[in-house]
Parts: structure tokens; sequence; C-alpha cells
């Protein structure tokens, strides 16, 4: 049986198209790339190239190997949640190379009241201050230790709450003088300091005990008679205590 | 030589020829054991085919200190102007008149500031927020060039070489997770931090979370802390009506949140 003739025109077509064909296996070869559609309609291996990407944040179990003191008692504490690097900041660097490279720690007063600051949205219960109103000026970190944040044991001197009081008394000529030398104070008020008061003078005849005529102590002290000095006036409607005007 | 004999080879002869091919043997097994080394290194490897992932958000613990944006930011490499985010955190204030405000001054990274029209607060909570990992990704149905996908692991990812910046997929996500990156010109977004997952750390917004609101774990795994989370609260997702079928998961999401 004789092959039907395939006219010439067809036969160009058909070259033409395979050329075509051909060309477009090429370029598909030559522009898709050989893991496109490995896993689905996309390049397998974007996926390694993101996996390359490095790491910043080691992870807390990275601080732990080394830093136990500290982490031992942190884990206990109420920061026992807070990752290191939550404060610290990324330290893969410092896992590395521990000496080259050594992650901060925010001493500044700014950074606490990112968590500690009240706010209403704070969910209720969240351990909250007014940053403008509790002990302005002094970083957390003179009362409470961030790795170990129970409330602050009592103070230990009048200047952590009295600070004002304090740095006047201690340019003045009654900076020898301890507070308790005029004021009795309650071992509760320490606890409760808005609820339990600490005692001030009331007398003339107490600040007589240094400053009246005959009165024991150095000559340096000023005296006053008494009975004629500042007649009904208590000493302190005039004089300030914690910072005595010169003389 | 004699034909005759059924054995072609004595047994001295085949012990010969066998003590001179012993040494070559070798070769049979080299390329055998070199594959064996390979693939028990690729099994202790990380396998995307045996992990899916999801992220838990417990609103109720969310302190919005905002943590979790700036490690984010720096784990990740992500501008630091305030128009960038992988992740970031919502202030969400629901006054008694009915109305929301929703605002997030810098992601959270700074803190939020007083509230300051003289609102009659009804309810007020920050809402974290991310890529939604969904597993039936709008964005990946509009990408035209497939250069953003839906990983073996459940993680949608953006192959960087691949993105021509088009933006569909910063137009077709319905949370907003997306962003153009000014630099590259090239789709950005949340990974679940990818590169961190596959050397078994967890994404740097859980590390850092200083009040647990955020939980990560396997879908999979009856003893994940995420399992854990869903057992134990009603967890909704964002804007289900729109099927896209995501695998971050809020509890304790007011009605408003979306």
């Amino acid at each position: 049986m004789k092959a039907p003739r395939i006219p010439k025109q067809i036969l160009g077509l058909a070259f033409i198209f395979a050329i075509v064909i051909a060309a477009l296996v090429v370029a598909r070869m030559l522009f898709i790339p050989p893991s496109f559609g490995k896993y689905g309609h996309y390049r397998a291996d974007a996926v390694n190239e993101i996996v390359a990407q490095e790491i910043n944040y080691a992870g807390y179990q990275a601080c732990m190997e080394c830093h136990d003191e500290i982490y031992k008692p942190k884990e206990r504490s109420y920061h026992k949640s807070v990752s290191c690097e939550a404060c610290h900041g990324p330290a893969a660097k410092h896992v590395e190379a521990p000496d080259e490279f050594v992650p901060g720690a925010p001493r500044e007063r700014g950074y606490c009241p990112l968590c500690h600051d009240y706010n209403p949205s704070r969910p209720t219960g969240f351990p909250q201050i007014i940053t403008e109103l509790h002990n302005p000026g002094k970083a957390c970190m003179t009362c409470h230790n961030p790795h170990n944040p129970v409330l602050p044991h009592t103070p230990e001197e009048c200047s952590a709450c009295h600070r004002e009081i304090a740095n006047v008394k201690r340019i003045s000529y009654h900076a020898s003088l301890p507070c308790v030398r005029c004021h009795t104070v309650p071992e509760k008020h320490m606890v409760q300091p808005k609820f339990v008061f600490a005692q001030v003078p009331v007398e003339r005849e107490f600040c007589g005990e240094c400053h009246a005529e005959g009165a024991p102590g150095g000559p340096d002290i000023p005296r006053i008679d008494l009975d004629t000095h500042g007649e009904r006036y208590l000493c302190w409607d005039c004089h300030y205590p914690h910072y005595p005007e010169a003389r | 030589m004699k034909k005759k004999k059924s054995n072609p080879l004595s047994r001295r002869e085949f012990l010969m020829i066998c003590s001179k091919a012993l040494p070559f043997t070798g070769i049979f097994f080299i390329p055998f054991t070199a594959d064996q080394i390979l693939f028990a290194q690729k099994t202790k490897e990380y396998d995307p085919t045996q992990h899916e992932y999801a992220m838990g958000i417990n609103i109720h613990k969310c302190i919005g200190c905002g943590r979790c944006a700036d490690a984010c930011k720096k784990e990740n490499n992500v501008p630091r102007e305030p128009y960038y985010f992988r992740t970031w955190v919502e202030r969400y204030i629901i006054s008694t008149d009915g109305e929301t405000y929703v605002d997030s001054p810098n992601g959270g990274i700074d803190g939020f500031p007083e509230f300051k029209d003289n609102l009659e607060i009804l309810r007020t909570f920050f809402v974290p927020k991310l890529c939604n990992q969904c597993a039936n990704p709008p964005c990946v149905q509009v990408c035209p060039v497939g250069a953003t996908f839906l990983s073996r692991d459940g993680v949608v990812l953006v192959d960087e070489k691949y993105c021509v910046g088009c933006r569909y997929c910063i137009q077709a996500c319905p949370y907003g997770a997306r962003f153009l990156h000014p630099t590259k010109k090239i789709a950005d977004k949340c990974t679940f931090c990818y590169h961190r997952l596959v050397r078994g750390l967890l994404p740097v917004c859980v590390e850092v979370c200083p009040t647990q609101a955020r939980v990560f774990g396997e879908v999979g795994l009856q003893s994940s802390p995420l399992r854990r989370f869903l057992r134990f609260n009603d967890v909704v997702v964002l804007k289900p009506s729109l099927n896209t079928r995501p695998k971050v998961y809020y509890a304790g999401a007011d009605g408003e949140v979306r």
C-alpha cells in the first residue's frame, strides 16, 4: 500500500513547528530551575536558601549552659518565663565568640516599664507601676533584682524613699546627723509607709537639746537662748531642719 | 587442556582468583556505605514531611510589651522603619458606645502611649498579629510566578529569587501580614522563623515572649505545647469565613478581633 503523499507546504510547516517546539523545550530547560516543581509549584531550592539564614537569637538553652548560676534562681522566680534574650538582646554571636561579643543589659529606667508601666490594656493582676510616681529618677535595678524580682526588701536607708530630703541634708550643716537622731521610725514604717508614720519632733526643747545655751556639744554649734529667741514660734516655722541656713 | 572435566576451574585456581579479587570487592561497598552515611545524616537532619507547625496566642496573657516585634526585626533583619513588620502588637480599645479603636504605634515596640481620646473604656486588650500561615493561603493562589508557596511542613514561604515584587500577594492577604521589602523590592512576611525551626529552635517571638502568651509546637504531636494550648483553651482563628484555614489560634479573642 502506498503511503499518502504529504504536501510540501505541510512538511515545511511541520519543520517550523518542530523548531518552535524544540526552542520551547530548550527555553524551558534553560529558564526553569531544575528544582522547580519537585514538591509543588515552587522552587525546592528556595527552602534551602531560607534555611541558610543565620540565627541571631541563640535561645535560652544556650545561655543556660554557661550561666547556670543566674539561671538557677531565675527559673524559680517570677521571671522564669522571661527568656534571657528578651532583655539582653540577640546573643547568638556571644555563643560563638563569648569574649568578642558581649550582649548588653538594659540598666536604664526606660526598659522595665515596657512591661511594667501601668496600661489599662494589660491583663488584670500583672504587676504594674505608674512610672512617673514610682521612685522617679532611680534605676529599677537599685531596688529590684531582674533575675529574681521579688518585692524589694525594706529599704535600709531613708534616702531610698526620702531622696529629696536626703539630697539637701547631705550638703547641710546637719549632714552628720542620722535621720533617727530627730525622727523615731517604727519598724512598720518601712513596710507600710502610708499607714505607719515616722515621728517628728513637736517641741522647741527638742532643738534645744543641741542649740540651747549650755547644751552639750562642740563650740561650732550655734546657741540661742530658748526663752527669748523666736518668741512663741516653733523652731521649724523659721528654720528648715534638713537644710538649716548659714550663720 | 582436557575439556571433559566438569569443573573448568580447580578449587585451588578458584581460591587464587578470589584472593586476587578480594581487594576490589570493596568497590562494590564504597558507594553503598557512602550513600548510607549521607542518608543517615539526612534523617538526622530535618525532615519537613515529619512536621507541621502551628502557633497559639493567648490574648489574656499578652501584656503588649512589643518584645516579639522587636526581636523579630532583629532576628530577621526586617527594616527598623515603623511600617515594616513581620509581627506586631495591636491595641484594641472598645468604648462603652460600642466603637472599636485599634492602634499599633511602631508595632508596639516602644510601648503604647496613653490613649488620648477621652473614652469610657468598656474593655481593652492587646492582640499580637503575624502571618497566619494559612493551610489554604490566598497569597499563594495569586502569586503569578510561584514565588510564594506552602512548604511541606505547612509554612508559607517566599522565594526571594523568584519574587518579582508585583504585590498581588500583599493585596490578597486578608490579615495584612505581608509587606514589600523597601530595599530588596520583594514581598516579605513571617516565616515562623523557618531557619530556626530546622535547627530545633523556637520562633524568636515565642522565645522572647515574657508571659508565654505565644505558644508554638507540632500539630501532630499530642505532647506538644500547642496541643496542650488547644486542649485547655477555646480557640478561634481570624476571619474563619474566608476559609483560609489559619494555623495561628487565638485564645480569649474578643469578637471584635479580626
